[in-house]
């Protein structure tokens, strides 16, 4: 039923990756399929250093009492961990990479709409990172990457270069944000509908909406955290009159929905595997559509479940705890139509696919401690422990995680026109699961026992468990390796792929492997939604032009 | 698609017409707009909060505010989008010489506003009237007052770097209008440098009442 058509295919030559040659070329390129490849490098660079230092957290909570370093370079540590994994990784990840790659080779355009902004975005993320790293390297922040205030703008270590950086990568968010959603607007080949767009699509829509209206208040919020800490203003300083529970509002304003940009790119991703590899169409595409809208606009009013023990008014965080759990809801109609399109598919398993049922595990998992979190009571007991930091790492990383190993090896073979190991790819997704869950179901049970987070030292009762985390963290970390590994090896060696190795019907497809640097020889006329499998015979390759 | 990009300068090869670059262009801008609205979102909660939690020191403390000098002001900015807008217009006609005296006539408001700002900060310096822990004007003291300070030198502070850039965009426009670039089918870029302008007009519309006049 699936073809293999390396026998026949040969690798598409020329393409956008050797159609110019030289490190200029790449660095001054306005295409946006190199641009996605520079992300992709910048991303993965972020991801390793990012899992570097949450190795050496790891190896620090190994026994109780200090093991390899001071309470002062463990909040360093973490905070560099934290800072690192969200600003540079978790954020420009999949928009930077699968955004900016197939967006507009799902809309059959040339490009996205400001090339020059987008190349733009790419230097302003690197001046950005060069920023808070060496603000790290000078002094370290310690204060987490929540940068709470009073602590932070009274703390001896160094802020303010991070805040900077954050500021930058911040502009580098919106900017990308803003083309994206004017590419969606304007550059839609001739047919292509709003109702015909591929679910990827709409996902990253309501992505760069939260991007564009939430990532201003962060950039300025955290300048006056900067101002603050340089000149003493007392904007946040109690003892001048000034409210830090102001800043605690400000910041989640943003990076609550944050926690959307992160996620909803990656079910934008699932919602384009689910289908290519039951090879069914989606069930329910307008209830998918939406309901990451949904996401996107009651995200915006959900912040205030980060403050129930900040004394915020009761009857205030009772709102803000409901309000939350309508995520839950658009997030289950999500949850119950990828699992309605596997009903009666003709379901192919691949690594994209079990990466796919590993998002969909974290993501319940995750997303179910996150409405018992958002349950007033409940949070009193949790705030602060373990038990919040394996739900956020379960549904933030975990989910995004999954989804962003699902399109690598979904679109890998369109990106580089060649093919990974697969049993080396399987092997990698379920060591990469398992490895996951007994870094964080640990934890999880930690925190239900009462472990504090950002502490370098604890307990002995709370010995075993810690060791099972670092043991399952190590387990992690190899995954990574051995994909990293494959992924390298394929780059040199792989079989050819063809146009299209999995035989689905989305529009990226209808492109050679790699695509050429102007994507489409003529432009694309759509005639029907992206996945329609019912009328498509086996294996059929079909160009829309 | 390739035929007609290469037969219309200003055209991405990426844009099927040039009515649809400006439409995509003139989106991007009002979305960045929207953002900078964001931005100074922040400082106008901020003062929200303030002001609710210190009634008393930000009605005293804003009558330190010089108020002939920002009603000035408020008229030279008014004044400057009206230019500003005659600008556009012109442009669209193909009238460049025009477009350029505009826009010089608004760049020269801009540094009006500017100097009559730096005055104005200059009298609350010499007073001590002044964010935070600099505050020490002797005439005033309360809870809060120090605090409207903080707020009026960032809310203004912030719009007056904004006009300082939508100086720069404008003298930018206006050098590529005298250069010849804008006609009657392409002129974009000033419509654009003058819808930023508008926003920093109209930012501290809101700005005037709430520092000096409540």
């Amino acid at each position: 039923m699936f073809p293999s058509p390396a026998s026949e295919a040969s690798y598409n030559s020329p393409n956008y990756l050797n159609a110019e040659k030289g490190v200029r070329s790449w660095l001054t390129t306005l295409d946006h399929k190199r641009i996605a490849v520079m992300y992709l490098g910048l991303v993965v660079a972020a991801f390793a250093l990012g899992g570097f230092f949450a190795m050496l957290i790891r190896i620090e909570l190994l026994t109780p009492g200090p093991t390899i370093m001071d309470a002062m370079t463990y909040n360093r540590m973490f905070t560099l961990h934290g800072v690192i994994m969200i600003f540079l990784f978790m954020i420009p990840a999949i928009p930077g990479v699968f955004g900016n790659f197939f967006l507009p080779l799902m809309l059959g355009a040339e490009d996205v709409a400001f090339p020059r902004i987008n190349l733009f975005t790419v230097y302003l993320y690197l001046i950005g990172a060069a920023i808070a790293v060496w603000g790290m390297i000078q002094g370290g922040t310690d204060t987490g990457w929540t940068f709470y205030t009073p602590y932070s703008t009274t703390t001896v270590t160094t802020v303010a270069p991070v805040l900077l950086g954050a500021f930058i990568l911040g502009m580098s968010s919106i900017l990308t944000g803003v083309n994206f959603i004017v590419t969606i607007h304007t550059l839609r080949a001739p047919g292509l509908t709003w109702m015909r767009l591929p679910l990827f699509v709409w996902a990253i829509y309501a992505t760069s909406i939260i991007q564009v209206l939430a990532t201003p208040v962060l950039g300025m919020t955290l300048l006056l955290v900067a101002v603050e800490k340089a000149f003493g203003f007392g904007i946040f300083d109690p003892a001048r009159g000034g409210d830090p529970i102001l800043f605690q509002h400000l910041f989640w304003f943003y990076s609550h929905p944050a926690v959307y940009i992160m996620v909803l790119p990656a079910m934008a991703v699932v919602s384009e595997v689910v289908q290519a590899f039951a090879r069914k169409n989606i069930f329910g595409y307008k209830a998918v559509a939406f309901s990451s809208l949904g996401i996107a606009f009651v995200g915006f009013f959900v912040w205030g479940h980060h403050l129930f023990t900040s004394g915020q008014s009761t009857f205030a965080s009772g709102v803000f705890g409901v309000l939350s759990m309508f995520v839950g809801i658009f997030t289950a109609v999500k949850v119950f139509n990828w699992t309605a399109t596997l009903y009666k598919g003709a379901i192919h398993v691949a690594a994209p696919f079990i990466y796919f049922l590993g998002f969909l595990y974290f993501l319940m998992f995750g997303g179910l401690t996150g409405i018992a979190l958002s349950t007033v009571s409940l949070d009193v007991h949790w705030q602060d422990t373990y038990f919040v930091v394996a739900h956020f790492h379960f549904i933030m990383v975990g989910a995004t995680i999954m989804a962003f190993l699902a399109g690598l090896h979904y679109w890998w073979p369109k990106m580089f026109g060649r093919m990974y190991s697969e049993r080396w790819a399987l092997a990698a997704a379920v060591l990469v699961i398992l490895g996951f869950n007994a870094t964080f179901i640990p934890q999880f049970l930690l925190g239900n026992m009462g472990m504090p987070r950002r502490y370098y030292s604890y307990p002995e009762q709370f010995w075993p468990l810690n060791v099972a985390s670092t043991a399952g963290a190590s387990l992690l970390a190899f995954g990574f390796i051995i994909v990293l590994v494959y992924l390298i090896v394929s780059l040199v060696s792989g079989r050819v792929a063809g146009p299209n190795p999995w035989g689905s019907r989305g529009y990226e497809w209808n492109t050679p492997s790699p695509p050429n640097v102007l994507n489409f020889p003529e432009t694309p006329i759509i005639t029907r939604g992206a996945h329609e499998y019912q009328d498509a015979p086996a294996g059929e390759v079909t160009h829309a032009s | 698609m390739q035929a007609e990009a290469a037969g219309t300068p200003n055209l991405a090869h990426h844009f099927p017409s040039l009515e649809q670059q400006e439409h995509a262009a003139r989106m991007g801008m009002w979305l960045f707009l929207s953002t900078e609205i964001l931005l100074f979102t922040v400082l106008f909660t901020a003062y929200a909060v303030y002001r609710f939690l210190f009634p008393v020191g930000f009605e005293d403390a804003s009558k330190l505010a010089h108020v002939a000098m920002g009603a000035t002001n408020t008229v030279v900015l008014i004044t400057s989008s009206l230019t500003v807008a005659l600008a556009i217009y012109y442009a669209r006609q193909g009238e460049s010489r025009k477009t350029v005296a505009l826009l010089a006539i608004t760049i020269a408001f801009g540094a009006v506003f500017m100097v009559l700002k730096g005055f104005e900060y200059y009298h609350h310096f010499v007073e001590g009237q002044l964010p935070g822990k600099y505050y020490h004007f002797e005439g005033l003291q309360g809870p809060g007052v120090s605090m409207y300070f903080t707020l009026y030198f960032l809310m203004t502070g912030l719009h007056g770097i904004h006009v300082l850039i939508g100086m720069g965009v404008l003298a930018w426009v206006a050098a590529r209008a005298a250069r010849g670039d804008f006609s009657r089918s392409y002129s974009t870029p000033v419509e654009l440098g003058g819808l930023y302008w508008h926003l920093v007009d109209l930012i501290w519309i809101f700005l005037f009442p709430l520092l000096y006049l409540l």
